[in-house]
């Protein structure tokens, strides 16, 4: 028998190279690069009628002025309160009915079948019959965004809450746990994750439903003013309201990103 | 040590039998089984798959009820889960939101003391276990064999008197085991607690036991099997070597 120690040689230091970093940018932003340039150019050259996609630096200066004298920022702010109560109303009745179905078999055996029903009936099927029974204000708008927006969460709860490790259930009995404590310190925690895939899930319905709200039948808000410049023909205004949506649900998702991490940086890969 | 403690953690089975129900058939499981299980006693179960060595430390645990006689502990009977005993699983079953120290002061959370008083002794058996670097590393952060000494010392922060464990080192590779083995012999001998040990490794029964209780699922009755070799063991003397035979024998095998 022989035995033989490996001696360490350090390792060569490797600097990263500029290319590399710049081929990192390109590949995460190049994309969207290229279309600005791409719209920017094509709508100026002519190829396809300004008219319709107006130049990227019009819809720029519509939105500024938009912001600027109050107008768009009073639509966001009707749209934010309709969206936000009602996302709050779904959050605040589907996390707690969630968790009781996820644990309770029976009441979520009853409840089932309705709610398999309910999820697969548009909520914009259901918004002349919520009109009719609500009238045409906010109450029926709140009510619709807010059915849409239920589901989602509430179905991402009650499966966290069923997929919960059974063992460490087990192990939390075993230490003397009584149904609370088990309810407190490991199914809550446990179902987390899950839940949150369903708050983002909810967040993006949510604005989905408030657009086709606001078109329906609103004189203010996001949505509305994506129609209403539409009709009066100021295309540049109607696509910086388009642009806000989608810098609202964005903005949206990252603030449940930035909470998800806060929230579960156990589950955090190191990188 | 006092004698109170010396005489606490024993635990008796009076004709303890459970089955189960397979497909409407009844499959019996433990038939009458009585044994005594002395304080501060090693004891490990042994026997091929399905005999039945889960099922009684469950029963023991108190997560799972007799369909007949009884087990007493310090002469009380078991009626379900109690703060005597902890369970060691084959896998770690470490709550993954919660760092190494606040693992391990779980059970002593539940157990109503306060959050400071918990992890200040979770931590002197995080140092038992020689994991004071990772105390606040999060369960994802550790190797298979870190995340089982973490769950040994969950169990061991509680105090408890009896240790129930189900092959505990079952899904650790050769090396780590051997060496968790060794650690759990010397815990045991500074700890004043019964162990059950459920094992598939007979070098295990063998290096850690006073005596091995071998079950078998051929209807033949168990047999116990007294493990006379002094402390701390070595696995490679003759007497070691000799009595793995002799356990290795009653499997069939050589
Ligand atoms: N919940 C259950 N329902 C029905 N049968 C069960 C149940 N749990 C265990 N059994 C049966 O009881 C017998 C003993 O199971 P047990 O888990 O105690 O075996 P074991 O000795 O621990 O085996 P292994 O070494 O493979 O872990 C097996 O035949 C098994 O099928
Ligand atoms: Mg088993």
């Amino acid at each position: 028998m022989s035995i033989e120690t490996l001696d360490r040689p350090a390792p060569p230091i490797r600097a990263v190279p500029m290319r590399e970093l710049a081929a990192r940018f390109l590949s995460r932003w190049g994309l969207v690069v290229g279309f600005v340039v791409l719209w920017q150019v094509v709508s100026r050259a002519g190829w396809v009628s300004p008219a319709v996609f107006p130049p990227l630096d019009k819809i720029a200066a519509a939105l500024w002025q938009g912001i600027a004298n109050g107008a768009l920022l009073d639509d966001i702010a009707i749209s934010l309160s309709r969206a936000g109560t009602a996302f709050l109303a779904a959050v605040a009745l589907g996390i707690p009915l969630g968790l009781a179905m996820g644990q309770l078999p029976a009441v979520e055996r009853a409840l089932d079948p309705l709610l398999q029903f309910f999820r697969q009936t548009s909520a914009l099927a259901l918004y002349p019959v919520f009109i009719l029974l609500l009238g045409l204000g906010e109450a029926s708008k709140v009510f619709v965004i807010f059915w849409a927006t239920l589901f989602p969460i509430l179905l991402a709860t009650i499966g966290g809450v069923k997929e919960v490790d059974r063992k460490l259930i087990e192990m939390a009995r075993s230490y003397g746990a009584n149904h609370l404590q088990v309810f407190r310190r490991v199914i809550l925690p446990a179902s987390v994750p899950a839940i949150f895939v369903g708050l983002r899930l909810s967040a993006t319905t949510a604005l989905l439903l408030l657009i086709a709200a606001e078109m329906i039948g609103a004189n203010k808000g996001v949505g509305f003013q994506v129609m209403n410049a539409q009709y009066n023909f100021q295309i540049p205004l109607m696509f910086a309201a388009i642009f806000l949506l989608a810098f609202l649900g964005l903005a949206a998702n990252g603030v449940l990103v930035v909470l998800q991490r806060r929230l579960c940086r156990w589950s955090a890969s190191d990188r | 040590m006092s004698t109170i403690t010396d005489t606490r953690g024993q635990v008796a089975l009076r004709h303890l039998s459970k089955s189960y129900n397979l497909n409407g058939q009844t499959l019996p499981v433990l038939r009458s089984l009585s044994l005594d299980i002395r304080p501060n006693e090693a004891l490990a179960i042994v026997g091929p798959s399905g005999c039945g060595k889960t099922t009684l430390l469950r029963l023991l645990a108190g997560l799972e009820k007799a369909d007949s006689g009884q087990i007493l502990i310090d002469g009380i009977p078991v009626t379900g889960v109690g703060t005597e005993r902890a369970v060691i699983y084959q896998e770690p079953r470490l709550l993954p939101w919660l760092t190494v120290l606040q693992n391990v002061a779980f059970g002593l959370e539940l157990r109503g003391l306060s959050r400071a008083q918990a992890q200040e002794r979770a931590g002197r058996y995080i140092r038992l276990v020689g994991l004071e670097d990772f105390r606040n590393a999060w369960p994802r952060q550790l190797s298979g064999g870190m995340a089982q000494r973490v769950g040994i010392a969950r169990a061991l922060t509680v105090q408890p008197e009896i240790l129930l464990l189900d092959e505990p080192f079952g899904a650790l590779d050769a090396m780590t085991k051997l060496s968790m083995q060794e650690e759990l012999a010397r815990i045991w001998g500074e700890e004043a607690v019964t162990m059950v040990l459920v094992t598939h490794d007979l070098e295990e029964a063998i290096l850690l036991a006073d005596r091995v209780l071998v079950l078998t699922n051929d209807g033949t009755p168990p047999s116990l099997v007294t493990v006379d070799l002094p402390r701390p063991r070595d696995r490679n003397s003759a007497d070691f070597v000799a009595m793995r035979r002799m356990l290795m024998g009653k499997f069939g095998l050589h």
